[in-house]
């Protein structure tokens, strides 16, 4: 059979045509499904507010960044190929740049949010090419010292606070888009207003997020990465230029969680150099989320953060035993079951929700 | 008599692509056996299984009677069987003495091949002892693979395409060689694809084509149109 | 003199730090794995070393020897049975084991011994100082921390170069599936060099200890002035890691004399220099 026999046409088209004709699909019965089911998710959440406290509203907001900043540091690693420990660097710059948007320009809160995902951003622009130059686990510890030169770097400066921190009062906060709308909405004050508000800023970001990964990784740009991820030489016979993209989702990549930062730090209103860039709080917690729920896929995280959430419900009152329990947990699934929850059993059941593999299929 | 290293069925596989189909070869002991065939026959690929970096069935190949058709690499040359690579393969952070030392490593005996001994049959490579193996010709360096696999006094050497790459006066120089090497109690296995050069420098051939022995025999009993036929195939 | 004073005591830090520095360049120069809990396995060596000699009452020189043992064989354990699993072509695996390890040795001795300050008591050594020059006198635990570094990179440098089992590591590094073919048995191979680094590593923890106060919360800190290290002196060499390590003492004094709050930062900031300046660092190894 020669190759001219076979017509290949996009999904969704039709060519008439004798022979058999190949398609290239990648949606399925199933992930269709569980976009309307989605879909509702999101509807059922962004009502939410109306019946729910203040505890479940905070707690969601947790939720929703942690996701989030597990989405974006799956993205990068398990697509980009690029380990990083670092990406605390991010989220406390973000949340520096919106305290200092806030606190000493005055600026609106929520366009704050943009400008610290900015500052973040051409902070990966600059740091970059200088951390590319390191390979694979070495670039991950490097990222790790960007992250604590940051972190020195902002606990200069004392009119955020030096070493010790500062706070933002109600009263600069109160100018925030929106804020006096959904008062009146739900005839709160003025903090639990705020929350409701930063939890649906939340909302939108992660799902922003988790929709622009799943693109991302559907597009030519996704399909180049995990090739390069199979095999750098041949990728780059073909033509990819890997190196581009991947500085590309590197300062993306930044650009959200500067902005994941600045919501996290909005929300409590005081920030401090320890724990805006803090390891355990944005690192070790996300790289737990992304591993117990399955690298390199878009379903795991959602299931790792769940975990997450339980885990540290239920244990948080132990202390730092909990911490022992989840690098523990985090060490066994690499070792026996290394595609995680998610991964272990989309394998088993032949099961994806946002499917990313082209199948090649026959429709005659 | 029974044959020191004997090959049964052997099937060999590199992931799901199979490579050899049911192979049967055997080695007496002091004997030079020739595998020749085209590129791609698989002629590597048996002497890997050999030498134990491509895994197979335990009973598929037996060595002074033991099983070792499942035992790692490392065992093997323990009992007595080394490889000289094809490629050479050499260390590149270790000089010219330290990777004949390094070929002792997993050996059981020590005579009668030592240092003194492979300097002996190679006289450039004591010139050279203290240099980097990178910087030498193709032959003075298939002469260190070949030393290097003489230090640990296998009872088999395998040697796999040490033609390739080098002017015929140096091939003509390395497979001289090889009757000193039978005459110190070692029988050779000799992979090539220059038939004459291998034909003439051996008991026995075997001739492989696609994975399989399509002949076998001795080289003055054979003649050309045969072989012609059983390593091309057509 | 106040200038040279600052020099010798950057000198005399650097040693330290080459001491962190030399058992993560080996494993990588061995194995190309980079252990994250390499700082807290040195935190754990001095807590171990602090219980031998405050619970047990040993002396300190000989809980030290104790603790080296002890630590070759965790070491030895830690690759045979965890990382041996997850080491191969994706570096995620080995990275996230070695990540989750660093958690769980953080907290778990904060979990054991609580987060105060401790120290290990050395007695007379730890004040005592010598009088090289007339007005120069140094302390004796940075000047033997200094001479026990390169005492370490001497003894690596012999075992690597001049035994049988140095000539297997630098075999093995080049090509683990010839190595095989030579005899080596690549999984001891591994396990030996994990053993080592982290053997190194309770030197390092000894010396630190002596000096400088310690809680459980300091290992990651170690881990990047190790790598910080490694990367200014450059791969592949362990000279180059102790003179690495030196430029690293140098800038992180000479920061904090310009500014106390600023000796850690200038660590950070030499290293980010060095990186755009001499990616492959100051004395990269030659090898092909």
């Amino acid at each position: 059979m020669t190759v001219d026999s076979i017509p290949m046409t996009a999904s969704g088209e039709r060519e008439k045509a004798s022979a058999p004709v190949w398609q290239i699909r990648v949606g399925t019965r199933l992930s269709r499904a569980a976009a309307i089911a989605g879909l509702a998710v999101v509807v059922v959440l962004a009502l939410l507010p109306m019946i729910a406290s203040r505890n479940l509203i905070q707690d969601l907001i947790f939720v929703f960044t942690m996701l989030a900043l597990a989405q974006l540091w799956n993205v990068l690693a398990g697509w980009g190929g690029l380990v990083s420990v670092g990406q605390q660097a991010f989220v406390g710059l973000g949340a520096y740049a919106l305290f200092a948007g806030v606190v000493v320009v005055g600026i609106d809160p929520v366009v704050a949010i943009l400008l610290a995902g900015a500052v973040a951003a051409v902070a990966a622009a600059v740091l970059g090419p200088l951390l590319f130059r390191l390979e694979g686990p070495y670039f991950a510890i490097g990222s790790w010292v960007a992250a604590e030169a940051l972190r020195l770097i902002c606990a200069q400066f004392k009119s955020l606070g030096g070493g010790t921190g500062m706070s933002i009062s109600p009263s600069e906060l109160s100018q925030m888009t929106g804020l006096k709308a959904v008062q009146a909405l739900f005839g709160l004050r003025a903090g639990a207003a705020r929350d409701i508000l930063i939890y649906w800023l939340a909302l939108l970001l992660v799902v922003l997020v988790t929709l622009s990964i799943y693109a991302f990784v559907r597009s030519r740009m996704g399909l180049a990465l995990a090739a390069s991820r199979d095999n750098a030489l041949a990728a780059r016979s073909v033509g990819v230029r890997t190196g581009r993209i991947r500085y590309f989702l590197w300062v993306v990549v930044a650009f959200a969680t500067g902005m994941v930062g600045a919501l996290v730090y909005l929300q409590k209103a005081r920030i401090s150099p320890d724990a805006a860039f803090s390891v355990t709080d944005w690192t070790a917690y996300v790289i737990f989320i992304v591993v117990i729920g399955g690298v390199r896929t878009i379903e795991g995280p959602m299931i790792g953060v769940l975990t997450l959430w339980l885990l540290i419900s239920y244990l948080s009152q132990f202390g730092s035993l909990y911490l022992v329990v989840l690098g523990t947990v985090a060490i066994l699934i690499m070792l026996f079951m290394p595609r995680g929850i998610w991964g272990e059993t989309a394998r088993h059941w032949n099961v994806r929700l946002f499917p990313t593999q082209r199948v090649l299929s026959r429709n005659s | 008599m029974t044959a020191l290293l004997s090959v049964s069925a052997l099937d060999a596989f590199y992931g799901d692509f199979q490579a050899l189909f049911g192979i049967d070869f055997e080695l007496q002991q002091g004997e030079a056996v020739a595998v020749i065939g085209a590129n791609g026959a698989g002629k590597s690929t048996l002497l890997k299984s050999l030498a134990g970096l491509v895994r197979n069935r335990p009973d598929a190949i037996r060595f002074a009677g033991r099983e070792i058709g499942d035992s790692p690499a490392a065992n093997i040359v323990r009992f007595g069987l080394a490889l000289v690579p094809e490629g050479r393969q050499l260390f590149p952070s270790l000089t010219v003495e330290e990777n004949l030392l390094i070929g002792a490593y997993g050996g059981e005996r020590t005579s009668p091949w030592d240092l003194q001994a492979v300097y002996r049959m190679f006289p450039v490579l004591q010139e050279r002892r203290r240099s980097a193996v990178t910087v030498l010709s193709g032959g003075q360096q298939q002469m260190v693979a070949i030393g290097r696999g003489l230090m640990s006094n296998p009872s088999v050497l395998l040697c796999d395409e040490i033609s390739l790459g080098l002017a015929p006066i140096v091939v003509e120089d390395i497979y001289r060689m090889l009757p000193r090497i039978r005459g110190n109690g070692t029988a050779i296995v000799v992979v090539e694809q220059d038939i004459a050069r291998a034909l003439r420098s051996t008991d026995r051939f075997y001739c492989l084509q696609e994975g399989r022995v399509t002949l076998a025999g001795r080289p003055a009993d054979t003649d050309q149109d045969a072989i012609r036929t059983a390593y091309f195939g057509t | 003199m106040n200038g040279f004073d600052t020099i010798i005591e950057g000198v005399l830090l650097g040693g330290v730090y080459a001491l962190f520095a030399l058992g993560l360049s080996l494993i990588f120069g061995i194995m190309r794995l980079v252990n994250l809990a390499h700082g807290d396995l040195i935190l754990l060596a001095a807590y171990l070393v602090l219980s031998v000699t405050t619970v047990l009452g040993v002396p300190l020189a000989a809980s030290s020897l104790l603790i080296v043992v002890v630590m070759f064989g965790a070491g030895f354990a830690l690759q045979r049975l965890v990382l041996e699993r997850v080491l191969g072509d994706d570096i995620l695996p080995p990275l996230l084991v070695t990540f989750g390890l660093s958690i769980v040795i953080q907290n778990g001795l904060l979990l054991g011994y609580g987060a105060d300050s401790r120290r290990l008591q050395a007695g007379a050594f730890e004040s005592s100082s010598v009088t090289l020059l007339p007005g120069l006198s140094i302390g004796l635990a940075p000047l033997a921390a200094l001479l026990t570094a390169v005492a370490a990179v001497a003894l690596l440098q012999l075992i690597f170069y001049r035994t049988s089992l140095g000539r297997a590591f630098r075999a093995t590094a080049d090509s683990p599936p010839i190595a095989q073919l030579m005899g080596i048995n690549e999984r001891n191979v591994y396990a030996i060099a994990v053993g080592l680094s982290v053997a190194v590593s309770v030197i390092a923890a000894i010396t630190f200890g002596i000096r400088a106060n310690f809680d459980p919360s300091i290992g990651p800190a170690r881990l990047l002035y190790a790598f910080e290290a490694v990367i200014i002196g450059g791969l592949g060499s362990l000279w180059g890691t102790l003179a690495g390590g030196i430029v690293l003492g140098l800038a992180q004094t000479i920061g904090a004399r310009i500014n106390p709050e600023w000796q850690i930062l200038a660590g950070h900031l030499t290293f980010l220099a060095v990186l755009m300046v001499r990616p492959r660092g100051l004395f990269p190894s030659r090898r092909p």
